[in-house]
């Protein structure tokens, strides 16, 4: 077998999703943003959603998500993303909406309009990145950022007496009617990734089915804001993250 | 729904009047003097007629992002509040600006500044008609003086918002919103459909049917040169919307010897101020801006013409009166006469203002 | 015709209710018509008031300094507007609780006993609908009685037009308040 075989359609087992687009992405390597657009944008188009799709984006590393996914989007203010996909979701039930959250726009400035959408059980998918640290702005202390986690504004680690305690959102939102399926989840090893992508199924699933909101926390790496090589930043989030941020799922009606 | 007369609060009104239009959908939070919005829209239940959506929101901050998320996919939707609450708004109305989307926002003033009080105002002039959130930006700015008013501008402000893809406010205040008055409510016209949407807004963020190509709402762009580009866009927009949509009243400026400038309901209290002016043997005549952005700068200057002087009267310390001024350059004196705190002057009261400031 | 008319009482007295159902009926009439109410704070408890212009023309000013016709219902609400009824104007009042009463010569005043002719129904809910039979019979623009009764119906839910044959004796027992 030489080369010309091994690129023939038949033997292919790995391709760009098609809704995935021809650019550069603005993430740093090893950045988990990347990973979980694909799956995403896999999900997607499986499902034949593309025409009916409409991501919100937030503020945040992910605010130029539009960029790199082939649907309709709507990039919301700082933490508001529930409360345009709300509208959105209301004035058009045909289509399925999502917004993808960082932990800065989830659980800081936007906790209420998460809560309240979630509460409201929105027929909306929350996709909620939690890297523990405000990756944009240049790695400031998060709602999440764990306990003695330096991070610029916390650069003696963050103390619970000064700064609080880690807020875990999630676990908030599992508790309220609205939600119907609540995960956390992660993308740093090749099982991890087919598990989240089954969990964006299952919540695009439970939106077009309309049972409510479903959240799908990614605990990743922001490498550069941990200051850590890709591969030190996955081994540290599972060392020190997944103890405080547990995989699996929180709820699931 | 035919046409129908009814005796209604300006606040009722507007919830009839918005059902009535079409709208596709209201997002609001209650706050004192303009709650019965919401709750006529709720006891109305719109969503079992015309398909409208009704939503309470747990903030003003949330509700105006419903409507920057409805007006991104090309639906009709709207809020309504009061001045702090319309404060909170002020984020979300500056990215639904930005972002050239059509929605209308209604503002019954109340005073202020901080909670202040219940009772009427106009002191959030310079908010509504200056920009308001951040950034160079405007509405357009309609200031109804009726309950008929308060329904008309809703069309109005809809159809403006359509068709310059821009923002439209309601700017009253606790005097029209809570007043009854006969009105005469328009005839039901139907939601337009999902397909009239995609059509009439091609640039809609409603999913990419029939595989178009990808509509992106947005108003961030970091690229300075691109950035200053879409500014200029939207100034190109500001200009044209003054040229065609400036909108004004006047009521015997011809052979009058002074002027009154008054919007909203305030200008009816000084129509009655000038009759008994009249009887005095003051001639006074009165230009209301109906558009506070576009401002009627030069239907003023022309009404000022042959005047000894103008008296600008608002429920504020004195704000519209800067644009009175740089409508007449100083040409003749121009002075300004207003109560504070929700404290309604008195036909009478403008009178005696107007013999004291003005006529000497 | 216009009728410049301030109604003012304690909140509680159907004071602003009195004003709708006047207003509706005026609309009824084919007259332009305002319904201003003080409203707020002021409403519980302390004075409510209500200015209802009716006119066959645009009504320009929804707050005035002087009315045709003041109907106070309470001492403080005589003080307050008793100096502000037009000359050669009307001023009706409730007896009951007064113990200033008004002494202008150039207006005409009704002293009514509003409350005993409410009492005498034996409905208290029925007060506000004997003064406006009072005001009604005072006013010189005649309100035909079938637009009462249209505004009536416009104004009151229709769970409550069961009690509209009790307002209109109401206003039948008000208007024969000012003969006496």
């Amino acid at each position: 077998m030489d080369i010309k075989d091994i690129i023939r359609p038949e033997n292919k087992v790995y391709c760009k999703p098609e809704l995935l687009d021809e650019v550069h992405m603005h993430y740093c390597p090893g950045c988990s943003h990347g990973v979980i657009h694909k799956l995403l944008a896999e999900v997607i188009a499986e499902m034949g959603l593309t025409d009916r799709t409409v991501g919100v984006s937030p503020v945040g590393c992910a605010v130029f998500a539009y960029n790199y996914i082939d649907v309709d989007w709507v990039e919301a203010a700082h933490g508001r993303a529930p409360a345009v996909a709300t509208a959105i979701s209301r004035l058009w039930p045909e289509d399925v909406v999502f917004t993808y959250q960082g932990d800065g726009d989830m659980s800081a400035i936007g906790t209420a309009e998460s809560i309240h959408a979630a509460n409201r059980g929105e027929n909306i998918v929350m996709v909620f990145v939690n890297n523990a640290i405000y990756g944009m702005t240049g790695g400031q202390m998060a709602p999440t950022t764990l306990v003695g986690q330096k991070t610029a504004t916390t650069p003696y680690g963050r103390r619970v007496d000064l700064n609080g305690h880690p807020l875990e959102i999630t676990n908030l939102l599992a508790i309220l009617d609205g939600t119907c399926y609540v995960t956390r989840q992660s993308v740093h090893t090749p099982a991890a990734v087919r598990k989240t992508k089954a969990a964006l199924k299952k919540a695009f699933e439970n939106a077009l089915a309309k049972k409510g909101t479903s959240v799908v926390e990614v605990v990743a790496t922001c490498n550069s804001g941990w200051k850590m090589s890709p591969e030190k930043a996955n081994d540290w989030m599972a060392e020190h993250m997944f103890e405080k941020y547990p995989l699996g799922d929180l709820k699931n009606n | 729904m035919k046409e129908e007369v009814r005796l209604m609060k300006g606040n009722e009104a507007i919830a009839h009047a918005a059902i009535r239009y079409g709208c596709d959908g209201y997002f609001g939070y209650p706050i004192t003097p303009q709650s019965e919005v919401l709750e006529t829209l709720e006891e109305l239940m719109p969503w079992e007629t015309t398909g409208m959506v009704v939503l309470q929101a747990e903030s003003e901050v949330a509700a105006i992002n419903m409507v920057y998320g409805g007006a991104s996919t090309g639906k009709a939707v709207m809020t309504s509040s009061s001045s702090p609450g319309v404060s909170l708004k002020q984020e979300g109305i500056s990215y639904i600006a930005a972002a050239s989307l059509p929605a209308l926002i209604l503002n019954v003033m109340r005073g202020g500044p901080g909670l202040g009080t219940i009772q009427p105002s106009q002191a959030d002039y310079f908010q509504a008609t200056k920009g308001g959130g951040h950034g160079d930006y405007h509405l357009i700015v309609l200031a109804p003086s009726t309950v008929q008013e308060m329904v008309d501008f809703v069309g109005l402000g809809f159809d403006l918002a359509f068709k310059y893809c821009n923002p439209a406010m309601i700017l009253a205040d606790g005097i029209v919103g809570q007043m009854m008055e006969k009105v005469v409510l328009p005839e039901q016209r139907p939601r337009r459909t999902d397909e009239e949407i995609r059509k009439q807004c091609p640039w809609a963020a409603n999913g990419r049917k029939d595989g178009r190509k990808r509509n992106v709402i947005t108003s961030l762009e970091l690229e300075s040169s691109r950035m200053e580009v879409i500014n200029h866009k939207l100034q190109e927009r500001y200009r044209e919307i003054e040229r065609n949509e400036t909108r004004w009243e006047e009521i015997d400026v011809e052979g009058a010897d002074y002027l009154i400038v008054a919007f909203g309901s305030i200008a009816r209290i000084c129509a009655k101020a000038k009759e008994m002016a009249a009887e005095k043997g003051i001639k006074v005549g009165i230009v209301r801006p109906i558009t506070l952005w576009p401002f009627p700068t030069e239907a003023i200057h022309r009404a000022a013409q042959g005047k000894k002087g103008i008296l600008c009267v608002e429920l504020n310390a004195g704000q519209m009166i800067e644009d009175v001024r740089l409508a007449v350059h100083d040409a003749i004196p121009v002075e300004h006469f207003g109560r504070l705190g929700g404290i309604i002057p008195s036909p009478e009261e403008v009178v005696v203002a107007l013999e004291e400031k003005i006529v000497k | 015709m216009k009728e410049e008319i301030i109604i003012a009482g304690f909140g509680g007295q159907g004071v602003l209710s009195m004003g709708k159902i006047l207003a509706y009926s005026g609309l009824m009439d084919d007259k332009e018509v305002t319904w201003m109410p003080s409203y707020g704070p002021e409403q519980r408890g302390g004075t409510a008031n209500v200015t209802v212009i009716l006119s066959d023309e645009r009504i320009s000013s929804p707050v005035l300094d002087t009315y045709d016709i003041v109907i106070a219902l309470n001492q403080q609400s005589l003080d307050k507007f008793a100096p502000k009824v037009k000359k050669g104007g009307i001023l009706i009042y409730d007896t009951n609780g007064i113990h200033n009463r008004p002494t202008r010569d150039d207006i005409t005043i009704y002293p009514i006993d509003a409350m005993d002719a409410t009492l005498e129904i034996g409905n208290s809910k029925a007060y506000n609908m004997v003064v406006m039979g009072a005001l009604l019979e005072a006013m010189p623009y005649k309100l035909p009685m079938e637009n009462v009764i249209k505004g009536l119906k416009k104004s009151l839910p229709e769970r409550h037009h069961k009690l509209i044959p009790l307002n209109e004796q109401a206003i039948e027992k008000g208007r024969t308040l000012l003969a006496k």
